[in-house]
């Protein structure tokens, strides 16, 4: 039986992906890590600041995770919610895991903290890096309500692996974002078809922004984040020139293709209008023979 | 802990002398009377000691509170 993992919360999430019982959470809400900015603002606050995190087991082997809760203002990165993420990360080079999963559901960082939040965000991605040059993988899972934008798109591929499901969605700015700053001729946030063929798995799938495409199913998530754990790691100067090489020509290619179907043309994609009605397994059995 | 967008309660153990103490934390002002009544409605349906509740509320209606109260309770005591 499928368990959608759209539709969970953080909690619900990670009891599904690792080993039964075998989750331990640092700072709980018993802890009380508060934000200290939402009260001057008189809002409310959330006895997690929006992010679980903690270790457990995946397939018996030791991991660190953080579960953002996109119920919880849209799971944006305030200032602790931030600090909680890179402690995590600062103690897998210490603890020395199989890896660290992010299950990333963020619309990017708190606007009512912003400095503080965009801050948080720069540290994240520094002690992720730090992770990964120690040869510790780190893997995003996208696949909430939320997505994963803004400074949580640029903490997502700063990693080894990111796992999306055609619901999730990746991207920098939101959808809602390039409306009210570009216009809705440029972007209308309400289209649901073309916000999913924009920032959807499967567009980001074929960009290979995402690596692994699943379906809305935790049990899928799990399998995948098993297989991301077994892939070596590889981040030196080489991979990060070799990855600005390949974007620089995807710029060249499709820089001035107007909507997502022509770029799937331009790879070779025969039909690119039925892409989006087709399951994941069709999906992947048809990309994995176009050229991105 | 049972929480939801618009609704957070989180409810431990806690060494009160057989009493319960509720901590309520409210983006709304003026409701006092009818965080009363609905506490009131609540501490009547379940017997409870020793018992800490702590809200952090975005504007929840009191009928969203007294079902995430209920659920609360049933996380504690494990019943249905």
């Amino acid at each position: 039986m499928r368990h959608s993992f759209y539709e969970k919360t953080a909690r619900q999430r990670l009891a599904g992906l690792l080993d039964p019982g075998s989750f331990t959470e640092f700072l709980p809400p018993a802890a009380r890590a508060l934000s200290p900015h939402l009260p001057l603002l008189d809002l409310p606050v959330a006895f997690n600041d929006g992010i679980i995190v903690g270790s457990g087991r995946l397939e018996h082997r030791t991991v660190l995770v953080a579960a953002q809760e996109g119920g919880f203002m849209g799971g944006a990165l305030g200032e602790v919610h931030g600090a909680k993420l890179t402690g995590l990360l600062e103690r897998a080079r210490e603890e020395k895991p199989a890896g660290v999963l992010i299950l990333a559901d963020s619309g990017g960082v708190r606007l009512h903290e912003a400095n503080a939040g965009l801050i948080a965000a720069s540290e994240i991605i520094r002690a992720m890096l730090a992770v990964r040059a120690a040869g510790i993988p780190v893997v995003t899972l996208i696949g909430g309500a939320c997505g994963c934008f803004g400074a949580m798109g640029i903490v997502a591929r700063c990693g080894d692996v990111v796992i999306m499901s055609e619901e999730g969605r990746l991207g920098m700015s939101g959808p809602e974002v390039i409306e009210t700053s570009a216009g809705v001729e440029e972007f209308d946030s309400r289209d649901r078809a073309l916000v999913w063929r924009t920032v959807g798995g499967k567009h980001r799938y074929l960009l290979a922004e995402a690596n692994v495409l699943v379906d809305d199913d935790i049990g899928a998530f799990r399998r995948a984040a098993v297989d991301a754990l077994a892939r070596p790691v590889s981040f030196d100067l080489a991979a990060v020139e070799a990855e600005h090489v390949r974007l620089e020509r995807r710029l060249a290619k499709f820089g001035a293709c107007a909507d997502a179907p022509e770029i799937w043309r331009g790879m070779g994609i025969a039909r690119p209008e039925e892409l989006s009605l087709m399951d994941t397994a069709e999906f992947l059995a048809m990309a994995n023979g176009a050229a991105p | 802990v049972v929480s939801s967008g618009n609704l957070e309660v989180f409810i431990e153990r806690a060494a009160l002398g057989g009493a319960c103490k509720v901590s309520v934390d409210t983006a709304v002002m003026g409701f006092d009377n009818v965080w009363r009544a609905v506490l009131e409605d609540f501490f009547a349906r379940h017997t409870l000691s020793d018992v800490h509740i702590s809200i952090n509320d975005m504007g929840a209606t009191p009928a969203v509170v007294s079902l995430r109260l209920d659920q609360a309770v049933e996380e504690l005591t494990g019943a249905p």
